[in-house]
């Protein structure tokens, strides 16, 4: 049911299709964040990093236009929690732009071909599960879908098995051959990123389930192992 | 001006925290309450608790019959005719609705503020030292004493302790109704209802007053009515909704007001309504 006081809609309208745009933005920086490791291209690279200041943009305008809607409107109930929920979801949001910035910044510093050249390969399936893990939540946004949301939430440990494989693949690497060393420590922080941005992902899977149900998601979120369980003196 | 900063004493003293966590026992049980003005049923079947040391605030569009529930709680509907209630309203365990309570034994149990100040016309003193003196004997020494104890206990007496004897109408809006706070609370109620006790005033008067029900609640169990969402939702710690004399929902305040149950509740106090 529409609110009595019409702008009171469009102005929550309007705040839902600036995170949607904020998260499409974010999906494009992802991608060409993978192209530009994929193909080396600095100019790639380059767009990741100018696109944050559009993501950042955004951001502060989510929270002027919420802040002044709750100084305005005083939300209660299913708008209280999609306002405060949005702040979240575009804190969210910005932090996954910064981890694609840095890890644009990250490909430019690597100027040399990979050592070994399979090293990127898994990068690049990590890079692509992100993504998609960023591309679901915003449909399950979209629709205020909390069963899609749900299932985004629960699949973020397929994004921690692969990054403690990678972890342990550049490890390999790494004692294999010191010269490697270089190159697979900015991919460690790349995989690093990324597994973090599968995390921001499932906050705002949380956020989206909030604001369709009023709870907050509960149980042990399914895990993967995790590289800081990682004993170097084991072996 | 005090900051609203707890200081460290205040934040670890265990009072506090107690009035806020304790349970709470139930001072009124509304059982099965219906309300008729003649043949119009206003109220239908109503079951409520209003539990004691806790502030419950009614609320629902105009004529849900949430006005209608508080002058039940009080009988004030007795001074007209053609109306009647039916139904049980326990006041620790007693029931008010019976014929044989004694009406005003009952309103000095459960005293009433209304929307409007309505000040006696007569001195500051007088409006509270009158209402103490039809329940009790008191000489002069005791009387100015109570009259003290009351306007302090409705933070008033500060401003109004070197004119006593200035009538009561003289006052300002806000400084009017906390005065029929102090007038109510001067005969130690149990109960305290307050029908739309700010809607007359302005956002300082109003603050003063909310400030004032919180202090209250510490001693009294407390019904209010409003029309202020933002009121409803600071000032009470349970809510009942109201809806064509139905109660909808009735539950914590916290949770009425960001994930209430009914959709009815929510369109309401969202501003979906109608």
């Amino acid at each position: 049911m529409a609110h009595i006081v019409a702008s009171f809609d469009v102005e929550l309208q309007n705040l839902s299709a600036l995170i949607i745009e904020m998260g499409a933005t974010v999906g494009q920086q992802i991608e060409d964040a993978a192209e530009a490791f994929r193909t080396r291209s600095v100019v790639t690279a380059k767009k990741v990093i100018a696109a944050d200041k559009a993501v950042d943009a955004m951001q502060l305008q989510i929270e002027e236009r919420v802040i002044a809607m709750i100084a305005k409107r005083q939300p209660l109930a299913i708008d209280l929690r999609e306002t405060i929920a949005t702040l979240k979801i575009a804190t969210d949001l910005e932090r996954m732009g910064d981890l694609a910035k840095n890890n644009a910044k990250r490909i430019m510093a690597m100027t040399a071909p990979l050592q070994p050249s399979s090293a990127g390969v898994n990068l690049d399936l990590l890079s692509k599960r992100a993504h998609n893990q960023l591309s679901r939540v915003m449909l399950a946004y979209a629709r205020r879908d909390k069963e899609l949301a749900r299932q985004v939430w629960e699949s973020d440990g397929e994004i921690d098995t692969l990054h403690t494989s990678l972890f342990r693949e550049l490890l390999t690497y790494m004692m294999e051959d010191p010269r490697s060393i270089g190159h697979c420590t900015h991919l460690l922080f790349c995989a690093k990123n990324l597994e973090r941005t599968g995390d921001h992902a499932t906050n705002i899977a949380e956020n989206i389930h909030y604001i369709v149900t009023g709870e907050f998601l509960s149980g042990d979120r399914p895990k993967g192992p995790n590289p800081a369980n990682f004993k170097p003196d084991a072996s | 001006m005090s900051a609203n900063i707890l200081s460290a004493e205040q934040a670890l003293d265990p009072r506090a925290a107690k009035v806020v966590s304790a349970p709470s026992p139930e001072r009124v049980a509304i059982r099965n309450l219906n309300f008729y003005y003649g043949t119009s049923r206003a109220l239908k079947d109503i079951n409520l608790p209003l539990y004691a040391n806790r502030v419950t605030a009614f609320i629902g569009p105009s004529g849900c019959g949430k006005s209608t529930l508080l002058r039940v709680l009080n009988r004030m509907y007795d001074l007209y005719p053609n109306q009647r209630a039916e139904g049980e309203v326990l006041l620790d365990g007693d029931n008010i609705l019976a014929p044989s309570m004694d009406l005003n034994l009952l309103r000095a149990r459960v005293g009433m503020v209304f929307q409007k100040p309505t000040p006696f016309p007569m001195s500051i003193y007088d409006n509270i030292a009158f209402g103490i003196g039809l329940y009790e004997k008191l000489s002069k020494a005791e009387m100015t004493v109570r009259v003290e104890q009351a306007l302090t206990r409705a933070a008033l007496w500060g401003e109004v302790k070197d004119k006593l004897t200035a009538s009561g109408q003289s006052l300002s809006g806000g400084q009017q109704q906390r005065l029929c706070i102090a007038r109510t609370v001067a005969i130690k109620p149990e109960v305290i209802l307050l029908d739309e006790p700010c809607s007359a005033l302005d956002p300082l008067s109003t603050a003063r007053i909310e400030e004032l029900i919180e202090e209250l609640k510490v001693d009294y169990t407390i019904a209010i009515v409003t029309h202020n969402m933002q009121q409803a939702s600071r000032t009470s710690d349970h809510t009942a909704f109201m809806y064509l004399g139905e109660l909808v929902e009735f539950g914590p305040t916290g949770k009425t007001f960001t994930n209430p149950v009914n959709k009815r509740t929510q369109d309401y106090i969202t501003g979906r309504f109608g």
